[in-house]
């Protein structure tokens, strides 16, 4: 497929878009000075994938995401955020001071994903844009083929579930001249 | 559409993951890092199952699995933070000491 091929296609235009907003708001999260703003910017890097997802014909994934994620793992951080380090705003102290070598280590990972995948996958294309892939099929795969790892998966959630309640939870007698902050 | 824009959007999300993961002094901003590391490998899933079009979207029950784990890292790894801050009174990891040999 060649560039001009490429550029024809009206749908190419709307992943650009996408896209270039999704790594913005991405380069955004790891680089703000601001924890709040990290989170709302993860927000839009999150919802912006979705947007891929629907592209790709992902319709169930694309709001399995915009659910889960933006509508409770944020609301999660947020919660974090609010709590460990309010009052919130703009703060120099976030990053280490050696910024170089991860930089370069990020940049080479980078680039050697990228070199590996345009090798492996020079100009494979996606036919099958259109239709989205039903969530029927999606039920019954999970419940199907894949009911051993959903099980265990709901275990690990719920596992996790309770192993949180319990890490989090304040201890009922404190010890023998334990000092406390009351968070 | 191709599957290496994909790809490469994918690997460019999971390389700013890596740096915002050894960059960041704060708890809660590497677990985001986590979650855009885990977002990437999520779009990559994704593209190969509408590339392949497997009779069981098998790519698209994955995402769903990493999805559900994402979720249940944030849990336990918010109230680790919750928990360090109580004790500490910070959230930073390089003044968590305490475990180190």
């Amino acid at each position: 497929m060649t560039v001009t091929d490429w550029v024809a296609e009206p749908v190419n235009w709307v992943f650009a878009l996408v896209g270039l907003a999704v790594l913005l708001a991405g380069y955004r999260v790891v680089t703000t000075k601001n924890v709040v703003r990290a989170a709302l910017f993860l927000v839009a890097a999150l919802g912006g994938s979705a947007a891929l997802f629907l592209l790709l014909s992902a319709e169930f994934v694309a709001w399995v995401l915009v659910l889960v994620y933006i509508g409770a793992v944020i609301v999660l951080f947020l919660f974090g955020i609010m709590i460990t380090r309010a009052p919130t705003g703009f703060d120099e102290g976030l990053d280490t001071d050696n910024k170089l070598w991860p930089a370069l280590l990020s940049l080479a990972l980078f680039v050697t994903l990228a070199w590996a995948s345009i090798d492996a996958f020079g100009a494979n294309e996606i036919l099958s844009t259109g239709d989205p892939t039903s969530t029927e099929l999606i039920g019954e795969s999970l419940l199907g083929r894949f009911v051993i790892p959903f099980e265990v998966v709901s275990f690990v959630l719920l596992a996790a579930l309770i192993g949180g309640i319990t890490i989090a939870r304040r201890d009922p007698t404190p010890l023998e001249g334990e000092e406390r902050l009351t968070v | 559409m191709i599957v290496n824009q994909f790809l490469v959007l994918a690997a460019a999300l999971f390389a700013m993951g890596v740096y915002g993961l050894l960059v960041r002094r704060n708890f809660v901003l590497i677990l985001l890092s986590i979650e855009l590391m885990l977002n990437a490998v999520n779009i990559n899933l994704i593209a190969f199952e509408s590339m392949l079009s497997t009779p069981e979207a098998v790519g698209q029950v994955f995402a769903i699995f990493v999805i559900t784990v994402a979720a249940a890292e944030v849990g336990i790894g918010l109230a680790i933070v919750l928990m360090i801050f109580r004790n500490r009174r910070s959230a930073n990891v390089d003044e968590l000491s305490l475990m180190r040999w």
